[in-house]
C-alpha cells in the first residue's frame, strides 16, 4: 500500500516536471524578443555572452556586484544544493560511476553548506525591513520546504538511518516499471514527501528562475545591433502590413 | 558658484543612504492624464473604457506572447531583495513600492492572478491580485515613478529590467483610455510637426539663423547650422531642446564648429528635428516606429551618407539599438560609418585623427565631472568596444578641460544614477519626485565638489541638462552648473578666421 502510494507520487511528480518544465521552457523559448535590450556593456560576440551566462550561473556575477549577504547565502545554497544533487545520482544509477563515488565525501560538507545558506537566506526574510516588504507567504514556504527537504535528509544521514540500499531498489524499479517495497521510514517518507512536492510545484514557482536566466534578453543577447538587423516575426508581419 | 572644497565633509555625504520606509509617502504623485485629444492623436482611446479591466488584462495577455522579457521577468523574480536598494526614486522617496521588486510586483500580482494556476488557485499564497480600481491606481502612479534608467537590470541575478515592466504597464494603461499627458502630447506633436516642441520649419530656421549670427558675433567665424540642406552627407538629428534651451544649445553650436573644423557637409531635417522618441517611454513599439521612420524619410529625402546624432540619451537608446529594427536596413547610407553615431563618436573620431585644435586654458575656470546619462551607459554603446560609452565622452572632456574629476564609483559608468527626470517623467507636476529621485546624484556631486572643488557638470542628454538645471538650486549648486559635453569643445576648440583683406 505504502510503496504503491509512493510509487503512483513520484510518476505523478516526475511528469509534472519534465512535462511542466519543458513547457516553460518552450514559451521561454518561443515568445520573441522584439527589442535589443542587453544591459550594456554587453558582449559584442555569441562566445562573449555565453561567458557572460556561464558567469550569472556559476558565480552570480550581478548579484556579488549587489549585495555581498545575498551573494555568500545565496552563492553557497546554490552550489551546496548541486553537490547534494550529484551525490544522489547514486540512488539512480547502478553502477556508481567513478566520479560520484568521487564526490561523495564533499557531500557531508554540502548538507551543512546548503541548509546554512537556506538560514542565512531566510533569515533576511525576516530581519531586513525591505525583504520582509517584499516577501509573500509563499516565498517562506520555498524556504521551508528545501530545509525540510535538507534536515530530514541530515537526520537519515547522521541521525537515524535509513536502509539505502532498499532505497536505491525503489527507484531502481521505478525506473524499470518493476516496483519494489519501499522501506518504511518515517523520515524517509518525509523526505520522499517533500521531494514530491518540490517536483510538483517546481514548474509553476519561482523556481523556473533556473531556466529564465538563460532566457533573460538583457543578458543573453549579443550587442550588434547596429552591425545585424532584429526584427521580430511579429513586427516584420507589421511592417509588411503598414507598406501595404 | 558653490565650491566648499572641505575634504573632511565629504566622508559624510553618502549618495547611497538608505532611508527608513515610509509606505505610501509618494502614492500621491501622480502625473496629469492624457485628454481624449492627445490619446488619441496616438491611436488609444480618449478616455478610460467601461470594460477597462477586461481590455486591461487582454492587452497584457497580447504583450505576454510579443515580448519575452515581460514574460520571463514576471516569472523568474525569486524575491531575493538584490534591486531593493537600487532605484533612485526609492533612496530618495522611500516609499517601498518604488523598490523595483515592488513595482514590479505591481503588475506581478495582476498577472499571477489571471495567467498562473498559482495564482488562479492559491492568490494569497503567492501574493496575487484582482485587477481593482486601487491597484489600476497604483499602476498609473509608480508606473510614472520609474525612470526607465536600468539600474536595477545592473544588479539583478536574471537581469530583470523594471523599465520592461513600468514600459509594458504604461502600454496597458493607454489602451485602455489612461494615458500620461506629457508623453502623449509630445508624440502627437512630433507626427504632426517633427518635433517635441511643435517647432516648425519657419520658427527653425530663423532660430538657426539667430545662431549663426551669436556665433559669429562672437568669434567671427560664419560657422553655419544648415537646415534641409539637399545632397549634403551628414544628417544631423538633435533633441529639439537643442534649438533652444540652456545649456542644451550651447552643445548644439559645439556640433556645429566642430562640423565647420572638420569642413563637414552636414544638415539638420525640419521633418526629423527630434531626436527623443517618447514612443519608447509608453513601450508601444507602433508609436517609436512611426517615429523613427521620420528619421528614414529624411535621410532618403536629403540623399545623405551618415546619420549623426546629438546628445540625448534616451534617443541614443533608441538610436543605436533600436533604429536598425523599427526603420532599417539603412543600407543607403555609406556603408563605411556606422548607422547611426554618436556625436560624440563623431568628435572623438577627429580627435584622434588630430584634425580639431583645442586651447585648454579656456575651460581653466571649470573643475569638471561627468554625469553618465542612464540610458547611454545601460542601454548602448560608442565605438567598437564595450565601455566605450564611458570612455569616450571623458576621453574628449579630458582633452578639452585640465579639471577633471570623476564621482564615487558606484554612482557612475554602468552604475550611474539617474537625473531623476527621465522616462517621460520631466513634467512640472511631478517635481517633488523629481527632485527626491536626483538626490543621489546630486550627493554624489557634492562629494566631488568638496573633495576636489568640483565647480560643474557635464551631460550629453537633453532630459538631464533639463532636469538638473531646475533641480540643482535645491542642493547648492547654480543652475548653471550643468553644462553641455559639446559646450566645452565649443568653449576650448579653436577655428581659423577667414581670412580678411581690410
Ligand atoms: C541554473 C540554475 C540556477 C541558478 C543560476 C540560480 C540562481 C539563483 C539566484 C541568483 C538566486 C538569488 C539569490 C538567492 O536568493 O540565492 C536564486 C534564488 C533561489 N533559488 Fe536558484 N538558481 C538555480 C537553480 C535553482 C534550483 C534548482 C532550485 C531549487 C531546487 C533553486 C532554488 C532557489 C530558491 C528557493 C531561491 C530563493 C532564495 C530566497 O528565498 O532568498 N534554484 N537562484
Ligand atoms: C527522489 C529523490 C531523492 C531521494 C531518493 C533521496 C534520498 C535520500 C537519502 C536516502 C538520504 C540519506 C543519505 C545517507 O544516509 O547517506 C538523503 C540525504 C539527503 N538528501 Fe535526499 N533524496 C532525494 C532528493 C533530494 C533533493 C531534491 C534534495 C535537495 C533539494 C535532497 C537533499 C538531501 C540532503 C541535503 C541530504 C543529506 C546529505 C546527503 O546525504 O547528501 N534530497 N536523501
Amino acid at each position: 500500500m505504502l510503496t504503491t502510494i509512493y510509487a503512483c507520487l513520484f510518476y505523478v511528480a516526475t511528469v509534472v516536471l519534465v512535462v511542466g518544465f519543458a513547457n516553460r521552457i518552450r514559451q521561454f523559448a518561443t515568445t520573441p524578443a522584439p527589442l535589443k535590450i542587453p544591459t550594456m556593456p554587453a558582449p559584442t560576440t555569441k562566445t562573449g555572452v555565453a561567458f557572460r551566462l556561464f558567469r550569472e550561473v556559476a558565480f552570480f556575477e550581478s548579484l556579488f556586484k549587489a549585495n555581498k549577504w545575498i551573494w555568500v547565502f545565496g552563492w553557497v545554497f546554490h552550489m551546496a544544493l548541486a553537490v547534494v544533487l550529484i551525490r544522489h545520482l547514486r540512488y539512480f544509477v547502478q553502477p556508481v560511476p567513478e566520479v560520484l563515488a568521487l564526490v561523495q565525501p564533499f557531500g557531508v560538507l554540502a548538507s551543512f553548506a546548503m541548509v546554512a545558506g537556506l538560514a542565512g537566506l531566510w533569515g533576511r526574510r525576516f530581519v531586513v525591513e525591505r525583504i520582509r516588504y517584499i516577501s509573500r507567504p509563499s516565498d517562506h514556504l520555498m524556504l521551508a520546504l528545501l530545509m525540510g527537504i535538507g534536515l530530514s535528509g541530515m537526520m537519515m544521514k547522521f541521525v537515524a538511518h535509513t536502509d539505502i540500499v532498499a532505497v536505491k531498489a525503489f527507484f531502481l524499479g521505478l525506473m524499470r516499471f518493476q516496483i519494489q517495497p519501499i522501506p518504511a521510514d518515517p523520515i524517509l517518507l518525509v523526505h520522499l514527501t517533500l521531494v514530491a512536492v518540490l517536483m510538483i510545484v517546481f514548474p509553476f514557482s519561482k523556481l523556473v528562475h533556473s531556466a529564465g536566466v538563460f532566457f533573460s534578453p538583457s543578458r543573453n543577447q549579443v550587442d550588434n545591433s547596429r552591425e545585424v538587423r532584429h526584427l521580430a516575426p511579429w513586427a516584420a508581419k507589421l511592417e509588411a502590413d503598414r507598406a501595404r | 558658484m558653490y565650491i566648499k572644497n572641505d575634504p573632511s565633509e565629504a566622508t559624510q555625504i553618502d549618495p547611497l543612504e538608505m532611508p527608513a520606509l515610509c509606505p505610501g509617502a509618494m502614492e500621491g504623485s501622480n502625473p496629469w492624464v492624457a485628454s481624449p485629444d492627445h490619446q488619441a492623436s496616438c491611436g488609444f482611446p480618449g478616455e478610460l473604457v467601461d470594460n477597462w479591466q477586461e481590455k486591461a488584462i487582454e492587452k497584457m495577455g497580447e504583450l505576454l506572447t510579443k515580448y519575452r522579457s515581460l514574460k520571463v521577468y514576471l516569472d523568474s523574480c525569486v524575491k531575493c531583495g538584490a534591486c531593493t536598494d537600487k532605484c533612485h526614486y526609492f533612496l530618495g522617496t522611500g516609499d517601498p513600492k518604488n523598490m523595483p521588486v515592488a513595482r514590479q510586483d505591481l503588475l506581478r500580482k495582476v498577472y499571477r492572478r489571471h495567467f498562473t494556476l498559482a495564482g488562479k488557485w492559491f492568490p494569497k499564497l503567492v501574493g496575487a491580485e484582482d485587477l481593482t480600481k486601487e491597484v489600476l491606481d497604483d499602476w498609473y502612479s509608480y508606473f510614472h515613478q520609474c525612470s526607465q534608467c536600468r539600474r536595477c537590470s545592473v544588479f539583478c541575478p536574471y537581469g530583470i529590467d523594471t523599465a520592461e515592466i513600468s514600459m509594458a504597464g504604461r502600454e496597458i494603461l493607454d489602451h485602455i483610455g489612461k494615458g500620461q499627458k506629457y508623453c502623449n502630447e509630445i508624440i502627437g506633436k512630433v507626427h504632426t510637426i517633427g518635433n517635441n516642441l511643435g517647432l516648425n520649419k519657419n520658427a527653425l530656421r530663423s532660430t538657426l539663423e539667430g545662431l549663426e549670427e551669436d556665433i559669429e558675433d562672437d568669434i567671427g567665424v560664419p560657422v553655419k547650422l544648415p537646415l534641409d540642406k539637399k545632397g549634403a552627407d551628414i544628417l544631423l538629428v538633435t533633441p529639439s531642446a537643442d534649438f533652444f534651451a540652456e545649456p542644451h544649445v550651447d552643445g548644439l553650436i559645439g556640433y556645429a564648429k566642430v562640423f565647420h573644423a572638420a569642413g563637414a557637409n552636414w544638415t539638420i531635417s525640419s521633418y526629423a528635428s527630434e531626436a527623443a522618441n517618447f514612443g519608447m517611454f509608453i513601450g508601444s513599439y507602433e508609436n517609436m516606429r512611426e517615429i523613427s521612420l521620420r528619421i528614414r524619410q529624411a535621410a532618403l529625402d536629403l540623399g545623405v551618407k551618415r546619420i549623426v546624432f546629438g546628445e540625448c540619451g534616451h534617443a541614443w537608446r533608441v538610436a543605436y539599438s533600436f533604429l536598425n529594427t523599427l526603420a532599417g536596413p539603412f543600407d543607403f547610407l555609406d556603408p563605411r560609418y556606422p548607422v547611426p553615431q554618436h556625436i560624440c563618436e563623431y568628435t572623438w573620431d577627429l580627435i584622434q585623427e588630430g584634425k580639431l585644435n583645442f586651447d585648454k586654458s579656456k575651460n581653466d575656470h571649470i573643475k569638471l565631472t561627468f554625469h553618465d546619462s542612464c540610458n547611454v551607459a545601460r542601454a548602448t554603446r560608442m565605438g567598437d568596444k564595450p565601455g566605450g560609452q564611458f570612455e569616450i565622452p571623458r576621453a574628449i572632456l579630458r582633452t578639452v578641460c585640465n579639471y577633471y574629476y570623476d564621482m564615487p564609483e558606484d554612482t557612475i559608468k554602468e552604475a550611474t544614477f539617474c537625473c531623476g527626470g527621465g522616462g517621460g517623467l520631466l513634467t512640472d507636476e511631478l517635481m517633488d519626485l523629481r527632485k527626491k529621485g536626483s538626490s543621489p546624484r546630486m550627493k554624489a556631486l557634492q562629494t566631488v565638489n568638496q573633495e576636489h572643488g568640483v565647480t560643474h557638470m557635464a551631460a550629453i542628454c537633453a532630459i538631464c541638462k533639463t532636469q538638473f538645471a531646475k533641480v540643482m538650486p535645491n542642493f547648492g549648486f547654480e543652475r548653471d552648473s550643468i553644462l553641455s559635453v559639446h559646450q566645452l569643445v565649443s568653449n576650448a576648440i579653436i577655428l581659423e578666421a577667414p581670412q580678411d583683406d581690410e
